[in-house]
């Protein structure tokens, strides 16, 4: 795990840089599409002291200055497939991005929605018999943490410290300068595939972008979904993807559980394209004009062309009712809904004190989806657009840019991870120089 | 027959939108910062600059260039506005007035951007009989001289040579006689013209010998003798010697001493005054004291 936690920090590192330089570009790379938004960080507001929480939630320190998507090729379940396919269309956003922010990025901030993420609790103890916490301490029980066998071709994305308890006292966001006897802390972890991770990383890099941090698509579409209540209370956000559909539950302002279900909305796509015997393109096409899941009378009698190059005058002036559109696109968006009620089951969602379901991402734009969700998921569920940041173009506001967004979000002010704190002392290398110092401070 | 089938071409298929890698590179370097103001300010610059050099490799673009700066600077400092005209001398007299006009070789008109006003001042100051001399182009392109002169106090016989002198000590030309000056009192010996403000108070204290003083005669670099007219002679003190002048006055004005047959009057040691009386009279006075033994003795 060793070289993971130096990538990790080589990845921080470049983060720091890059907001230095002030510009730093946020890269969506989807199974539909491929947004890219250019951010400029102004540093902290200018006219308002920074005591406390800042205006927008402390997002004022950034603005979007350059947005640009394109049709995602070469990507399948938010995995890459085809390389050269994918670069292209990663160097057209970037390209268009760049454009319309007028200023060249050399950072890159990319979100992962499919490799089959895995999430993982764990938790550590350490006696620190009745002293101060210090952030050595916090940095030894996260080492202290049991690391499952998440297999060799995995690969850790998120580690972050959910919860810290001291004796008998849990639920500390902080615990350092307290004191107390025993430390423990909950630990989230979410591992992804090694493979895809490396293609998406190799992608980047072929664009001459340099990788300055790695965010699961869940993650960051619950934090820019999710309202802050939601966050603290307990709730669970459903990003309908392109190609994959992710699942992630929030409860006290952290990620506690993470999955992605391997089905979104271009699998309704090729059904109807399938079932209707249709171009994909026009199948996406009658998707997102007449597409719904709850049909009604007036669907039997509305007529849609199909349509047709066939020269066959027969063939090419088919028409469908919404009605049979329908009962093509419901069973494979409730199929996919249960897949996620199999996952929150799983994760023991039931458990939380609220139950919100958020639903968000491009799927979730079909009409009638959130009755359809109610009746599979439960009764608390919304639809969910990604919060308002300063400059999106009114383009980008929609849900499916909710994980784009919430990268910015987590650009601007990430969450602490494992590799966030410094590494334990017993972690340096015997005779290093750092470690002799490191002995004097703590000891003079 | 014509297809009935529709095919697509190569034009409808879906455009690609993705730029070339060359051209997603090309665009990346154009909007590197540094690279828009080397572009901007930077290319412009090295552009220029060939061509300046190699324009100006070439000698005949470099001696035309040269050729029409002059001809311009010609035109321009030939225009009838900078054009000096003719020459005033101001504040001397005529003869003064040739000789200053002789050192200043003047060939009019002439621009005034040619005249060195400053190196005209100098010449004109080198003269001996300048003390100080204004240059300037003044109105209606004159070139007005306005010289300031030197004033003679006294004349310095140098040999067989009357030189006029001024206060300073320096001399300022000469005269051929005596008569031509008769206002100035004349100065001789060596070092008489290093004490002319001497020369000149005594001259001035002079007062009733006024007319029967020939000259002042320098008399070993340190004191003044005054030669009065009859061949008298007056020696004075190298200290205060207008006051021992004084008192010989005062004598002659008592006594009329000066009207006697006196040769020399030696003031040197001022509490002594020194008489010697000419041969006649001092052969009379022996006579008369061989003959009348006891007149002294009895004044």
């Amino acid at each position: 795990m060793g070289d993971l936690y130096d990538s990790q920090r080589a990845m921080r590192q470049m983060r720091k840089a890059a907001m230095q330089r002030g510009v730093v570009a946020i890269l969506d790379v989807g199974t539909s599409k491929i947004a890219c938004l250019v951010l400029r960080f102004d540093g902290p507001e200018q006219f308002r002291s920074v005591d406390g929480v800042g205006s927008m939630a402390g997002q004022s320190q950034f603005r979007v200055i350059g947005a640009a998507t394109t049709r995602s090729r070469g990507v399948r379940f938010g995995e890459v497939d085809a390389m050269q396919e994918t670069e292209r269309a990663i160097r057209t956003a970037v390209q268009a991005a760049q454009k319309m922010a007028n200023v060249r990025v050399d950072h890159v901030i990319a979100c992962v929605s499919g490799a089959r993420p895995r999430s993982y609790g764990l938790d550590g103890s350490l006696d620190v018999s009745g002293g101060m916490i210090t952030e050595q301490d916090i940095s030894q029980v996260m080492a202290d943490c049991d690391v499952p066998d998440y297999g060799a071709d995995r690969e850790v994305l998120h580690a972050q410290p959910v919860n810290f308890a001291l004796d008998n006292r849990s639920g500390l966001a902080d615990p350092r300068g307290q004191i107390g006897h025993q430390l423990t802390t909950d630990m989230h972890m979410l591992t992804v595939d090694a493979a895809a991770i490396q293609n998406l990383f190799y992608c980047i890099k072929r664009c001459d972008l340099e990788l300055a941090g790695l965010a699961s698509s869940a993650y960051v579409s619950g934090m820019s979904s999710l309202v802050e209540d939601e966050q603290e209370l307990g709730a669970a956000c459903i990003d309908l993807g392109g190609g994959s559909t992710g699942v992630s539950i929030f409860m006290k302002k952290h990620m506690i559980y993470a999955d992605a279900v391997r089905m979104g909305g271009e699998h309704v796509t090729s059904d109807i394209s399938m079932g209707l015997q249709i171009p994909t393109a026009t199948a996406e096409r009658i998707k997102t004009f007449y597409g719904g899941v709850v049909a009604t009378g007036m669907d039997d009698r509305e007529m849609i062309e199909i349509g047709g190059d066939t020269g066959d005058w027969e063939h090419d002036r088919r028409t469908v009712s919404r009605a049979e559109l329908i009962g093509i696109m419901r069973p494979r968006v409730e199929e996919i809904l249960e897949e996620v009620r199999v996952r929150l089951d799983a994760a023991g969602f039931e458990h939380l004190p609220s139950q919100q379901i958020v639903l968000t991402g491009g799927g979730s734009q079909i009409p009638g989806l959130d009755g359809l969700a109610s009746k599979i998921l439960g009764q608390q569920v919304r639809l969910g657009r990604p919060l308002r940041v300063q400059g999106l173009p009114q383009a980008a506001i929609g849900p499916a840019f909710s994980s784009a967004v919430g990268l910015t979000l987590f650009a601007a002010n990430p969450q602490d991870e494992w590799w966030d704190f410094e590494i334990p002392a017993d972690r340096y290398p015997a005779r290093s120089l750092k470690r002799a110092v490191k002995w004097f401070k703590d000891n003079w | 027959m014509r297809s009935l089938i529709r095919r697509r071409k190569a034009a409808d298929a879906p455009h690609d939108p993705a730029p070339s890698r060359l051209g997603y590179r090309y665009q990346r370097l154009l909007l590197t910062p540094g690279f828009r103001v080397f572009v901007r300010v930077g290319v412009p610059i090295i552009l220029i600059a060939i061509i300046a050099t190699s324009w100006f490799s070439h000698e005949e673009n470099r001696a035309m260039l040269q050729a029409r700066i002059d001809d311009a600077r010609q035109g321009f400092q030939t225009r009838p506005q900078f054009m000096v005209q003719s020459m005033a001398i101001t504040g001397t007299d005529a003869a003064l007035e040739t000789e200053v006009a002789a050192v200043l070789p003047m060939v009019f008109p002439v621009s005034s951007f040619d005249l060195d006003l400053e190196a005209l001042r100098k010449q004109v100051e080198d003269l001996q009989a300048v003390k100080s001399a204004r240059v300037k182009v003044g109105e209606a392109g004159a070139l007005q001289v306005a010289v300031n002169p030197r004033v003679p106090v006294a004349l310095w016989r140098d040999g067989t040579i009357l030189r006029l002198i001024d206060a300073e000590g320096i001399q300022s030309g000469t005269v051929i006689a005596r008569s031509d000056r008769l206002d100035l009192p004349l100065i001789a010996g060596d070092g008489a013209e290093q004490n002319i403000v001497e020369a000149l108070a005594l001259h001035a204290g002079a007062g009733p010998l006024r007319d029967r003083v020939r000259g002042l005669v320098r008399m070993g670099e340190r004191r003044w003798d005054i030669v009065l007219d009859r061949d008298q002679r007056i020696l004075l003190p190298g200290e205060d010697p207008v006051a021992a002048f004084d008192r010989i006055i005062a004598l002659n004005e008592a006594q009329d001493m000066l009207k006697r047959d006196v040769v020399v009057v030696d003031m040197r040691n001022a509490n002594r005054p020194t008489l010697r009386m000419n041969e006649e009279a001092a052969l009379a006075l022996r006579r008369v004291n061989e003959t009348i033994p006891n007149n002294g003795a009895n004044e």
